[in-house]
């Protein structure tokens, strides 16, 4: 048992951006043995809600945040005792129990962890003794103050459960809504179905909401309005601070070429002919591999600039901007999509992309990213000015594959053309390396076969 | 002579095996609820015989009985088989209320018996309403009421005895006066305890009757339901008769006193038929031992069919609280009371 | 009254005489029924055609005439009994729960009681405690009984037939304040199994019967004015319980008001609360509401009964409230 110790769990760098973050939910209790990669907590980072895992194998010795606390990247969030856990299931699979108020519950057969003294939530006094007279647990109260704190309005619109009409429940599972975001309009707060489908218009399910909308006429309005749109706001914020220092710190130098797609459409109707239809590919995933494989063959656009100079990434993992359908943006990573078969990768993103609007991505989705695909070409767009993510040092945009006039052997076609554009941090790379990586890009979709 | 004598031997011996039929079949029920056959409330008729065997004695196959939850007796003389009381008092399938009754609720209606009623007096009413659609068919049959002196006490009676004098209906009032209502002696809930001459103020024909003594009850019975049938109205027999059993199957039996018991006992109906048929000659030894040899087979026999008879399904519970979905409007049901008659 | 209408007293009345004419068994008995025509005057003349054996006048005895009409009926009979009020229906309670209610199932199905009762109920008339009671929802307790409230005249014409038809026993529970309600009644008989919509709405689901359907009409016309359309049920039958009608209602407006003039706590109101919550509760957007007679014996005096039963105002303010909560 050597190197047994207390190791600190501490607020993760959730993207490049990411300052500071608040710890939404503990999903572990003192006492509980937890194992590498288990899931441990849930940290808001304006942007989304991540799922973040441990690097460590032992038991939760204590908790120093509390959930609705928002601190710095780096702030130690938890003390976890390296020991050899037990074996033993995961601690997702049991129901998270209320933070804070109960003793802590000893694992079985783990050693006795020390009692941590319970950590203060951050809440001015009048909002602490509202919890206790109403018997709230405040780390369980989803916090609309300034930096996600709990504040008096919380307290008294939380009970000790959402205060939601059995209808607003069943709606909000359907909906993929969660209740505890919303802010109801009932005259005690209650949320009832209205509510529920503005919050799932809000989120980017209108079509459904709207299926399900009565034509009552219109509830009382709201005098507040919803935490949703403060979230929204928040994440705005967020995007500003990111584009902001990179227009301002990064020269960047842009590029484009455009590349006839015939081929590679050509190929992927040949492709497509067998299989069955979730199975058939889009031309966005022959786009992202052979944007991976670019970036592999180029490897000084594939990584970071950290302190003044280049760090190559370890492996692509393709930052695929997702836009929110309630507004904002998102960058989740495809890991190693450089050795991911076609399907898998389309795969991959369709899970991405719908983990994304529901708010759940992990940690490591949010942070790996070492070069950015942005694909603007559903919407119409025909050429890409992207900004580069900070610190990675490249952006690869892809505009409309249009059929346009094309000279091919000295006679005017018409052909499927896409604009590929690169937008790169000059401070890494010159346009020569730039020009090289659109060359492969080109021919790769020229080649299918090869992608 | 000769006639009447033979006439007087064969009412004798009928009055003889119907008092035998209920005292054996209750006395096997004893022993069957002592092991745990039998539940419920089981009130025995023991010492009542004569009332019952004189009372059914002058009823025609047609006419109808409404009786108390102290009906095995009631319900044997009128022809319910012994096996389907036996069977329902062990909850069977067989039972002629399907299990849903017990003892307190034997039903027959192919044999014109109402039940088995359990509320003091609740029969009452019924008993009226079934003359007065005798009264609207046109039928001449006349309906036997049995009930306690206990249900002298309750309203239904009163107002009962009133409604079928107002309606000159054919109602034999059967009043049972076995002396106690459950505990209570008969003066110290009546201040005017001479309970025929109370039916009489409310212009219904009554008298009381000796009701250990099965040939005078018979005989009364037959003079009341005769003058019913001629269009009297209704009559009202006081029986004066003795439980010697408790009220339901054990009670302390504080009310009343062991001596006054014995006393009663020396009133056996039975025995006092026997008794006098056997003065008289009437009664060789061998037909006696023959009677209860006969009796004893027929109650051997409900008992072995009732134990090896089913249950009803626990499925079937909600079953006869409706009838099926009543029939569309305009046509006319048909009620079993009258698929029966 | 314009042609083609009837009052709800004469299309009783009406009811009875085609019932007596179409068939021999059938026969009125109760108090005052005869030479006086009724407390109410619903069998008014009916003596006078049918003669004193078929409208029988009764002594105050309502155990042995309810009973006597149990008889009856076992033995071939289709009476229809009178009881003045619900309020002296107590007097017979024994035989209609013991008897009529229990003698199928006790017999083993042996005996049917095809007997209908007719009686009036509720409040609103001054009559004070004694003869103002709402009994009806203690009545729909009870198993083998099927217990019918009309709230409209073409119910009070359509429901007898069908009621005698039943091998059961029937309550027909006339509220005492429509008697006097005037409207169309086409002769035949109508359905006596389930509720009807008596307006349609997708806001609210007003419930009622009876004496209160025509307040939550009124509710109902009232709320339109605000922009909130009600459905209106009609109850009808108070057992056995038309659910579906009830969940289908709450399935599109999700919100529930009921309306009975019965005392709250163990109510038909609670009985149809507590159904809503294990059929609908996934449906259900609001607490369910109730507007129930006050929780006192009915007072004599004018302005207090009315504030202790049932009004078009609180069923407005209820509906509001749900709407807001």
């Amino acid at each position: 048992m050597t190197g047994a110790g207390p190791s600190e769990f501490r607020m993760p760098s959730l993207g490049a951006d990411m300052e500071s973050g608040t710890v939404a939910e503990w999903l572990v209790q003192p006492g509980d043995s937890i194992r590498k990669g288990d899931i441990i907590a849930v940290i808001d980072t304006d942007k989304a809600l991540i799922e973040v895992e441990s690097f460590h194998t032992g038991v939760v010795d204590s908790l120093l945040v509390s959930a609705g606390e928002r601190v710095p990247v780096g702030t130690p969030l938890a003390l976890v005792t390296t020991a050899p856990a037990p074996a033993r299931p995961s601690t997702r699979e049991r129901p998270p129990a209320p933070a804070g108020k109960e003793h802590p519950r000893p694992a079985p057969g783990a050693p006795e962890p020390a009692p941590a003294p319970p950590s203060p939530p951050v809440t001015s006094p009048i909002v602490r003794h509202l919890a206790e007279q109403r018997g709230l647990d405040l780390a369980s109260v989803h916090g609309t103050g300034p930096a996600g704190r709990v504040i008096r309005a919380d307290v008294e619109r939380a009970q000790a459960r959402a205060k939601a009409s059995p209808l607003a429940r069943k709606l909000a599972r359907e909906l993929g809504v969660d209740l505890a975001r919303i802010t109801g309009t009932g005259r005690t707060g209650a949320i009832r179905a209205d509510d529920v489908r503005a919050a799932a218009v809000r989120q980017g399910k209108p079509r459904e909401a709207a299926v399900r909308a009565s034509a009552r006429p219109a509830a009382p309005a709201a005098a507040e309005r919803p935490a949703q749109e403060r979230r929204g706001e928040a994440m705005r914020q967020a995007i500003a601070q990111a584009m902001a220092r990179s227009k301002r710190e990064i020269p960047h130098y842009y590029l484009a070429t455009t590349v006839d797609m015939s081929a590679a459409l050509a190929w992927l109707r040949q492709r497509n002919r067998d299989l069955p239809v979730p199975q058939r590919l889009l031309p966005a995933a022959l786009l992202l591999k052979a944007t991976a494989l670019a970036a592999k063959e180029v490897p000084r656009l594939n990584g970071f600039w950290i302190d003044d100079a280049f760090v190559p990434g370890d492996a692509v993992h393709l930052g695929v901007a997702i836009s929110l359908k309630g507004g904002g943006l998102i960058t989740p990573a495809l890991h190693a999509a450089a050795g991911r078969e076609l399907g898998d990768l389309m795969a991959g993103l369709k899970d991405l992309v719908a983990r994304s609007r529901a708010g759940r991505l992990r940690a490591t989705e949010m942070t790996e990213a070492t070069i950015t695909v942005t694909n603007l070409g559903d919407l119409g767009v025909e050429l890409v000015h992207g900004i580069v993510h900070p610190p990675q040092v490249a952006l690869v945009g892809f505009g409309k594959i249009l059929d346009r006039p094309w000279a091919v052997d000295g006679l005017l076609g018409v052909r499927p053309l896409v604009t590929v554009t690169l937008a790169a941090d000059h401070r890494a790379t010159d346009g020569f390396t730039g020009a090289r990586f659109l060359a492969v890009v080109e021919r790769l979709l020229n080649h299918p076969e090869e992608l | 002579m000769a006639r009447k004598n033979k006439a007087r031997t064969t009412l004798n011996h009928e009055l003889l095996r119907k008092m035998l039929r209920i005292r054996r079949f209750e006395e096997r029920c004893v022993e069957l609820y002592s092991a745990e056959k039998i539940r419920g409330f089981m009130h025995l008729y023991i010492g009542e015989e004569a009332v019952a065997a004189g009372v059914c004695q002058a009823l025609s196959p047609d006419d109808t009985v409404v009786s108390t939850y102290r009906e095995h007796g009631h319900a044997l003389v009128r022809g319910v088989p012994a096996t389907a009381i036996m069977a329902e008092m062990y909850g069977k399938a067989a039972g002629c209320s399907r299990g849903r009754g017990g003892s307190m609720h034997i039903f027959d209606v192919t044999r014109g018996f109402y039940g088995g009623n359990a509320i003091v007096g609740g029969g009452l009413p019924l008993a009226v309403g079934l003359a007065l659609a005798d009264r609207f068919q046109g039928r001449d049959r006349v309906t036997v009421c049995f009930f306690g002196d206990g249900a002298m006490a309750e309203g239904e009676f009163h107002e009962c005895a009133n409604l079928a004098a107002l309606w000159r209906l054919p109602v034999l009032f059967a009043c049972e006066n076995n002396q106690y209502a459950m505990g209570t002696a008969l003066a110290k809930s009546h201040a005017m305890t001479d309970l025929a001459l109370r039916a009489a103020g409310y212009g219904v024909t009554a008298w009381p009757v000796d009701g250990m003594d099965a040939l005078a009850v018979a005989e009364a019975a037959a003079r009341a339901t005769e003058s019913i049938r001629a269009g009297a109205g209704p009559h009202f027999l006081e029986l004066r008769t003795y439980r010697f059993r408790a009220h339901s199957m054990y009670d302390p039996e504080r009310y009343r006193s062991k001596a006054e018991v014995e006393q009663w006992k020396k009133c056996d109906p039975i025995d006092a038929l026997i008794a006098r048929m056997k003065a008289t000659g009437e009664l060789p030894d061998d037909d006696l031992a023959l009677l209860e040899k006969e009796v004893a087979a027929e109650i051997d026999q409900a008992v072995a069919f009732s134990e090896q008879a089913p249950l009803e399904p626990v499925e079937d519970l909600a079953t006869f609280v409706c009838s099926p979905a009543p029939p569309p409007s305009g046509t006319t049901p048909v009620s079993r009371a009258e698929a029966a008659s | 009254m314009t042609e083609g209408t009837t009052t709800y007293r004469e299309a009783m009345r009406e009811a009875i005489r085609e019932a007596m004419r179409r068939d021999e068994r059938v026969f009125l008995m109760g108090e005052d029924v005869g030479a006086y025509g009724g407390c109410f005057a619903v069998s008014l003349g009916l003596l006078e055609e049918f003669g004193p054996e078929r409208v029988r006048d009764t002594p105050l005895s309502e155990a042995a005439f309810v009973g006597a009409g149990i008889g009856a009926a076992l033995g071939g009979m289709r009476p229809i009994v009178e009881i003045m009020t619900v309020n002296f229906s107590l007097l017979a309670l024994d035989q209609i729960l013991n008897n009529a209610a229990t003698l199928l199932h006790m017999s083993g199905g042996q005996l049917n009681v095809p007997l209908v009762i007719r009686m009036t109920t509720g409040a609103g008339r001054q009559l004070a405690a004694q003869h103002s009671h709402s009994l009806e929802g203690w009545y729909a307790h009870i198993p083998g009984l099927r217990i019918l409230a009309p709230a409209t005249v073409e119910d009070a014409r359509g429901m007898l037939w069908p009621a005698l038809q039943d091998p059961d026993p029937v309550l027909i529970f006339e509220h005492g304040s429509l008697y006097n309600m005037s409207g169309v009644a086409r002769p035949g008989p109508v359905d006596i199994t389930g509720a009807a919509l008596r307006r349609s709405g997708t806001d609210i689901s007003l419930i009622g019967y009876g004496g209160t359907m025509g307040k939550a009409l009124s509710a109902a016309d009232a709320l339109a004015g605000e922009g909130i359309e009600a459905d209106v049920i009609d109850l009808r039958v108070l057992r056995p319980l038309d659910d579906a009608t009830i969940m289908e209602s709450v399935g599109r407006t999700h919100r529930v008001v009921i309306v009975d003039e019965g005392w709250r706590s163990g109510s038909l109101s609670a009985e149809i609360g507590a159904r809503i919550v294990e059929q609908a509760f996934y449906q259900l957007d609001a607490p369910v509401a109730r507007v129930c007679t006050a929780e006192v014996p009915i007072p004599y005096a004018r302005h207090l009964e009315e504030a202790a039963i049932p009004q078009v105002s609180a069923i407005v303010a209820a509906t509001r409230e749900v709407l807001a909560s």
